[in-house]
């Protein structure tokens, strides 16, 4: 049997078990906050910053708030943003997909670019209006090679038999939230969520839990969103789309949109050259639903395109060179992220970690006086031990080990109860901010919680400590028991 | 083995006034003697003893224990060689609570230098009796078990010296006898010089070398009296509150 000094402190603290237990269970709450927060933002921080879970790193959208832009494309947060031409979105565009025989502007220098349409709801939900290449191709976390997969059902399509242009799919928060699933509708109402009503898509498809914010919107298909009322842009004579000089009205030649079923869409480009505006005004009092044909592309408007670029080395020319025109803006979504994270959410993050700190200095504090107020009852004992032959500063070793052994309780505990509280929160955190935390995440700062607590405990035990160095043997010995 | 020379020690008051406790000009204990020094309460008995365990530092004098005077020793110094040559049992037992009877006797090996065997622990609950109880905490041992525990405990490190504190002023008549014949035999087995205090007649009766410590304190009288009068003010004092 060995008797080592952590021993006889561990049994110090065990004989004031309840006091010992109420100031562990201090020290745990502070511990516990402290870990939640570290945890919580770790995660956040890593979801924001990794520019390669995003699957893009460029979006293109209207002049105006760089981070609006970014919070409406990517958090489906802050209020609408105005829209851009679609025949700019064709821009990204390569030949096959643009259907005119011309290369995309831009199209050499990305790798994908995929429209979205943005300002309408459903319930508290954001409806996004994309291409199905969204689901069918694109990877949302390059990292783990993550792609969409469905949980029910299918991908929407651009025309379907069944359903014409009106399909969609639920993000898997949604679709949990709502209790929707295929075969259900959702008509989304326009603008806000108090907004007129349109006519509405069928669900054809559930995604699977993504841990992203995209779990928290419904996806319809970007050409029945063109075709609901007051989607189309108003066409005023002679007023076409230019692009910079290369041909207006006469270049943007329809983009073929061959979907399953051999139904082929092509929105027809003679329509809006030749059509007036009264004609326009006419066809938007057909109902959605019995519309034939898709929009016209100078009656098309998308809110944000998502870029991936061919390669880094071409970001900051592309960028500059979209950002030089009048027409968009490209932002850098981890930029603006970061910089979210760093003005805002960090100096959030810094006061909560000082006020949860302040708990646990006030909890060491707690340690403080347990071991301080037990010291005058334990002077006989020290005493003891000091006669039966250990020095001074064997015994101040002793009560800084107590105070190191309930700091490390509590730190133990309360770390444990930190990853519990975030693991049981999970699911809140998931479904009202699109971050996936789990039990098991650890956020890398936690490494420091140990050293971190143990200083304060020596800090706190210094001063019990230095009052078992100073017992006077022979006074404590001869005091009465 | 033990010699004393010279000692002198007194305590300076609330008031100011300095009292002489001890003022022992000489006092020798050959290696495994026996002895035992008796003296009514209060005339320094304890002080002495604190002082040649090296407990307490006198104020003047040398304290020479198998050969090496402990006062020219730093405290650390002085903490070790105890830790390694004396063995002390109180009074009062002094168990720690929160061990059990072994590991309060392990504890007395903790802190010398020499490497202890654990199982000598054993042993020696073993020999006062208490192979049973090993495992029970003092709070739930009667007076003269945790009286043997205490013994034990004293003579785990195997010391050169022991030094016995009225041992027995806690212990009924039928364990006096068994604590004195355990104190005696055993440092008689293992050459352990042995050194008694106590006021206790019976017992000192058990021993050839009795000293009186008025003899060799020459300021036991004074520590006598001043114990004598703090009692007497004491009592004086709790009388007039309970007549208020």
């Amino acid at each position: 049997m060995k008797m080592s000094l952590g021993t006889i402190a561990f049994r110090s603290i065990k004989q004031r078990s309840l006091a010992s237990g109420l100031t562990v269970l201090s020290m745990a709450l502070g511990v516990m906050l402290v870990v939640a927060v570290l945890l919580i933002y770790g995660v956040v921080d890593h979801s924001f910053r990794s520019n390669s879970s995003l699957g893009y790193n460029m979006i293109v959208g209207a002049k105006g708030g760089k981070l609006q832009l970014v919070l409406n494309t990517v958090y489906h947060l802050s209020s609408p943003v105005e829209n851009i031409p679609y025949s700019y979105y064709q821009e990204f565009l390569p030949q096959e997909k643009r259907g005119d025989g011309r290369y995309g502007k831009y199209s050499n220098f990305v790798k994908f670019a995929i429209p979205l349409c943005l300002g309408d709801y459903y319930e508290d939900y954001r409806v996004v209006a994309t291409t199905p290449e969204m689901f069918d191709d694109f990877m949302y976390d390059l990292d783990y090679e993550r792609k969409y997969e469905f949980a029910e059902g299918r991908n929407f399509k651009l025309r379907s038999k069944e359903h014409g242009f009106f399909e969609g799919v639920l993000g898997a928060t949604v679709a949990r939230k709502l209790g929707l699933k295929p075969g259900d509708t959702v008509a989304p109402s326009c603008g806000a969520v108090e907004g007129k009503i349109h006519a509405p898509f069928t669900i054809v498809g559930v995604l699977k839990p993504t841990g992203t914010p995209n779990d928290r919107a419904i996806f319809v298909n970007i050409e029945g969103f063109f075709l609901l009322d007051g989607h189309a842009k108003p066409i005023e004579t002679e007023d076409a789309y230019e692009i910079e000089g290369e041909g207006g009205r006469e270049d943007t030649v329809p983009t073929a949109l061959t979907v399953e079923d051999d139904v082929s869409v092509e929105p027809s480009q003679e329509s809006a050259s030749t059509q007036d505006k009264a004609q326009v005004q006419s066809e938007e009092r057909i109902h959605p639903h019995d519309r034939t044909e898709p929009l016209p592309i100078e009656q098309r408007e998308v809110t944000a395109v998502l870029v991936r670029t061919a390669s880094p080395f071409v970001v900051p020319g592309l960028k500059n060179n979209i950002n030089e025109g009048v027409e968009a803006q490209a932002v850098m979504p981890i930029e603006e992220i970061t910089g979210l994270f760093d003005t805002i959410v960090r100096q959030i993050q810094i006061v909560q970690l000082v006020t949860f700190s302040l708990i646990c200095v006030v909890s060491g504090v707690s340690i403080l006086v347990s071991i301080y107020n037990s010291m005058s009852e334990r002077r006989r004992e020290i005493a003891v031990m000091r006669a039966l032959g250990a020095d001074r500063g064997t015994v101040m070793l002793i009560v800084l080990v107590e105070s190191i052994l309930l700091a490390l309780g509590g730190g133990l505990l309360g770390w444990t109860a930190g990853h519990l509280l975030v693991g049981a929160a999970s699911p809140w955190i998931e479904a009202n901010t699109g971050v996936s935390i789990g039990i098991f995440d650890f956020a890398p700062s936690e490494v420091l919680l140990i050293p971190s607590l143990i200083i304060l405990a020596v800090l706190v035990g210094f001063l019990p400590a230095r009052s078992a160095y100073k017992t006077d043997v022979g006074d404590a010995l001869s005091s009465s028991p | 083995m033990l010699r004393l020379s010279n000692i002198k020690k007194s305590f300076v008051e609330p008031g100011g006034t300095k009292i002489g406790i001890l003022d022992v000009p000489r006092f020798e204990m050959a290696k495994g003697e026996q002895m035992v020094l008796i003296g009514p309460s209060g005339c320094g008995k304890t002080t002495l003893l604190h002082v040649i365990a090296g407990i307490r530092r006198p104020d003047s004098g040398s304290v020479e224990v198998a050969g090496l005077d402990i006062t020219q020793l730093p405290e650390a110094g002085c903490d070790r060689f105890r830790a390694d040559n004396i063995g002390y049992v109180f009074q009062t037992f002094n168990l720690l609570p929160a061990f059990t009877a072994l590991e309060n006797v392990v504890l007395g090996m903790r802190f010398g230098r020499k490497n202890r065997d654990p199982s000598r622990a054993r042993q020696l609950l073993d020999r006062v009796g208490l192979a049973y109880r090993m495992d029970h905490k003092p709070g739930t041992m009667s007076v003269g078990e945790q009286q043997r525990v205490a013994l034990a405990r004293a003579l785990a490190n195997l010391p050169r010296l022991l030094l016995a504190d009225e041992p027995t002023a806690n212990v009924d008549p039928a364990n006096k006898n068994s604590i004195v014949n355990l104190l005696t035999e055993t440092c008689r087995e293992e050459e352990i010089t042995l050194l008694v205090v106590t006021h206790d007649m019976v017992v000192s009766e058990r021993f050839q070398r009795i000293d009186r410590l008025e003899e060799i304190n020459l300021a036991a009288t004074t520590a006598a009296s001043v114990e004598h009068h703090a009692l007497s003010a004491s009592m004086a004092s709790s009388v007039e509150g309970i007549s208020e």
